[in-house]
């Protein structure tokens, strides 16, 4: 049974490197917290982040954005030491729809980490971690790019 | 049927594009623009905007804002292309990541594949300076009516 990150410094390092990212930014992703090696991160509800003016949901992309990042945390802290890495696929299950006023939570866990790709899967809730709004899967790449994502970070 | 619905069409009618976008605050967010094409084809984009930046380094665009790129893409897609008052509702959305997205314009296609009397599946494409050489392809399911 893991129970810490497995380099502590790289989850991180790159963990505040992605919730920093401009994009993440302007949704307002905040790091919640890590539990093993499970990160967490919410989205609060805001006005702008609406795709359905007449219920007030938001939209699916914003989800699409946090599955993303969270998941990519989760890699993270399986990583022995600094490397790129980039989305390869994500499919998002809709569960229900997410109640308008109230913040977006997301806990993700990296439940395979191969030679050269990650897979992940994600839960997105808002009362509680067992009633989840979305489900999300995905897989990464490693070691996908030359330029480092950390300033210093071994490529 | 909604009063964004109703709104939706009366856009449609009137070819403003901008004001459905206007109507949709995330889409707004983004920065997604749309066109009617000659041939009827609705074309999207998304011009570079830093706030969309996902990679600082490469500069690349963020892979979950190009997801709800393709998905809202996806949805505009559908209910203009539907005489329908009721809104789809997306069940899943699966997303291929071909390439990373630059610093540049982002455009998508859509492409109703079946529509059935329940279910709708849409195949969505973007592209940058080349169409020939997709940065993301993606498929999703809308529930076209509720209950």
């Amino acid at each position: 049974m893991s129970t810490r990150p497995i380099n502590p410094k790289v989850m991180e390092t790159m963990g505040q490197l992605f919730v920093s990212l401009p994009h993440c930014q302007t949704l307002g992703m905040q790091w919640v917290g890590v539990e093993g090696r499970k990160p967490t991160l919410k989205i609060e509800w805001r006005e702008d982040l609406v795709g359905n003016p007449a219920s007030g949901v938001i939209h699916g992309g914003v989800i699409t954005s946090l599955v993303d990042t969270t998941s990519a945390i989760a890699v993270t802290a399986n990583l022995p030491d600094f490397e790129t890495i980039a989305t390869l696929d994500l499919r998002i299950d809709y569960l229900t729809a997410a109640k308008p006023g109230k913040p977006i939570f997301c806990t993700a866990e990296c439940y395979r980490l191969a030679g050269q790709v990650a897979f992940t899967r994600a839960i997105c809730y808002q009362d509680s971690v067992d009633a989840p709004i979305a489900h999300g899967v995905a897989t990464f790449m490693r070691d996908s790019s030359r330029v480092p994502m950390v300033e210093g970070g071994k490529a | 049927m909604s009063a964004f619905m109703q709104r939706f069409a009366s856009l449609r009618e009137a070819g403003d594009c901008a004001a459905i976008i206007e109507a949709i605050p995330y889409a707004r967010l983004m920065g997604v623009e749309f066109c009617e094409q000659p041939e009827g084809e609705l074309l999207f984009s998304l011009p570079f905007h830093t706030r969309n930046i996902g990679n600082t380094m490469l500069p690349a665009l963020h892979g979950g804002l190009i997801g709800g790129f393709l998905e809202n893409a996806a949805l505009i897609h559908l209910i203009w292309n539907r005489d329908s008052l009721e809104a789809p509702k997306i069940v899943d959305f699966s997303l291929d990541y071909l390439r990373s997205a630059r610093a540049q314009t982002l455009y998508a296609r859509c492409e109703i594949t079946k529509q059935g009397k329940r279910v709708a599946h849409v195949l969505i494409e973007a592209w940058q300076e080349d169409r020939a050489k997709p940065v993301a392809v993606a498929r999703a399911h809308f529930l076209l009516t509720t209950g």
